[in-house]
């Protein structure tokens, strides 16, 4: 279960585990965390955990909700977050799945998610034994694999593994060092473009075209469409991407364009 | 009814990806009746390409046999009706398969069928597979998840931008074979010549941005099946945590259906 490690001036004052759908922060008694500072305010903010996530909402505080050092409004809290309420901090531990229990791999497995509703409306019996009770409002894809979704109650010590980043890494490429090209000859000769997205066109649509794709292993080069292909240093390629190196000198519609690393 | 393998031009993709050990999506299209399907199953061992398989092959199968056969009668009914008959005969097959086998128990599928006639393009869909369609260089994602984090973007609990961080990516709301019935969506849209549509599964738009995506099908769309490639590429290159299936198809020109009028009649008579 993911929780909350309060804390002032670097020392732990309380964990909260996040057990239940709403938690509220604030000055005043009724909050599930109280903090008895002025400058917090009387119903600060307030979390909403729902199944793996966690929102974490500021109730219109006077002075404000910072996570990671912003001021935020809504946000939805991932491991090792720092929210900070006025000299307050608290620190979320995200929820991970318990070692042993479920391969990591089952983790992030599809799964049906349905309305008790529609559990109830269903004449046929339970589709597999393991789910939990005829109201359970959710079902396991097989019937070896313990639900999930359905076992918020599910403990995450605190040397579990943090939650697989679920953020795509869509940026796995932009590690590359950043790369340019710049036109040899002809009326646009010196002119330099920077490949600052994954894939960049070169030549004329209908006549030509080639496009040079940033990935995680480097860029490379791939005939697009023309009956003529592209050459790299006066080879010419055939319809397989082909890796590009420092001073390639690319040809196609008859002009010459370097490839160059621009940053190491 | 016409065939359209003139007007469309197709390309497919699929790839159990960098962690999955095997690919429990399922992809079929068919330019001449201007058909593509994909279903990404779930399930233990095998059940969820048992599923998706089992979805994949009927619709594509029974539509192929009844569009080649009738002509344009069968859809008189409307074609959003059409679809969400054959998804619903699935839902049918897989949830008896299921019931009868122990190895099968609670298996599903999502759904994605896009059928194109008379200058348009019928969709239905279950679950989080979906359909996008670039018309100049405008990506739109036609269909809408059926999912927990579509469900907390509508009731405005989180933002688009903040779905990309939420762990609950994977709970679907509908699927087909897990209920002896199902909620099939289905709607119909005009068609524009020049219009690429995409039919993918979760294991593409949760690795690639809509952004990337939009860039490889308006710069590569002379290349169809590159594109397809390059759309699976930059989902392993992102870590490829999930099976990617991508159909492509654009659309070259008009395709209005013929309208069976007694002159028509005639014609096929003598034809």
């Amino acid at each position: 279960m993911a929780k909350l490690i309060l804390s002032l001036d670097g020392s732990v004052i309380r964990e909260v585990p996040l057990d239940k759908e709403r938690i509220t922060i604030g000055r005043k008694p009724q909050n599930d965390i109280q903090i008895e500072n002025l400058a917090v305010s009387g119903e600060h903010a307030c979390i909403v955990t729902i199944l793996h996530d966690s929102f974490l909402e500021d109730l219109g505080s006077t002075n404000g909700t910072v996570v990671n050092g912003s001021p935020v409004k809504k946000h939805i809290l991932q491991h090792n977050d720092v929210i900070e309420i006025g000299k307050y901090r608290l620190k979320y531990m995200g929820d991970a799945p318990a070692a042993g229990q479920t391969p990591a791999d089952d983790f992030e497995k599809t799964m049906v998610l349905r309305s008790p509703a529609a559990v109830r409306a269903a004449t046929a019996p339970q589709l597999s034994g393991d789910t939990q009770g005829g109201g359970a409002p959710f079902v396991a894809p097989a019937a070896a694999v313990t639900p999930v979704a359905a076992a918020p109650a599910m403990s995450a010590a605190a040397a579990a593994p943090a939650p697989a980043v679920s953020v795509p890494a869509a940026k796995a490429a932009e590690a590359q060092p950043l790369a340019a090209i710049q036109i040899l000859n002809g009326p646009n000769a010196g002119t330099e473009r920077e490949l600052t997205k994954n894939l960049t066109t070169l030549g004329k649509p209908g006549v030509q075209v080639a496009v040079i794709t940033r990935r995680p292993q480097g860029y490379f080069i791939t005939h697009v469409e023309g009956a003529s292909f592209p050459t790299v240093n006066g080879n010419t390629l055939d319809a397989q991407a082909h890796p590009l190196k420092d001073h390639d000198v690319i040809e196609l519609t008859g002009v010459k364009i370097e490839f160059f690393i621009k940053s190491k | 009814m016409t065939d359209l393998s003139q007007v469309l031009e197709i390309a497919t993709a699929t790839h159990a990806g960098m962690v999955r050990s095997h690919n429990e999506d399922s992809i079929a299209a068919d330019a001449e009746i201007g058909l593509a399907v994909l279903a990404d199953g779930m399930g233990g061992y095998n059940a969820g390409e048992v599923a998706s398989g089992i979805a994949v092959a009927m619709i594509s199968t029974e539509m192929k046999q009844k569009l080649s056969g009738g002509g344009a009668e069968v859809l008189n009914g409307g074609a959003e009706r059409f679809l969400a008959e054959h998804a619903e005969r699935a839902n049918a097959a897989i949830y008896e398969a299921a019931q009868s086998q122990p190895q099968y128990s609670g298996m599903g599928t999502t759904l994605v069928v896009a059928l194109w006639h008379d200058n348009q393009v019928a969709v239905s869909h279950v679950g989080d597979s979906r359909l996008y369609r670039l018309r100049g260089e405008t990506l739109e994602q036609v269909t809408r998840d059926h999912s927990l984090l579509q469900e907390q973007i509508d009731s405005g609990l989180i933002t688009r931008e903040q779905a990309r961080y939420s762990q609950n990516k994977n709970l679907v709301t509908r699927a087909v074979g897990i209920d002896p019935a199902v909620d099939v969506e289905a709607h119909t849209y005009p068609v524009q010549p020049g219009d690429i549509y995409l039919l993918c599964s979760d294991g593409l738009s949760d690795m690639v941005t809509d952004e990337d995506i939009q860039l490889t099908l308006s710069s590569l769309q002379a290349n169809l099946s590159l594109a397809a490639d390059q759309l699976v590429q930059q989902a392993n290159d992102n870590g490829g945590r999930d099976n990617i299936s991508v159909i492509l198809v654009r659309v070259r020109g008009n395709f209005p259906a013929q309208r069976a009028g007694w002159l028509g009649k005639l014609r096929a008579w003598f034809g």
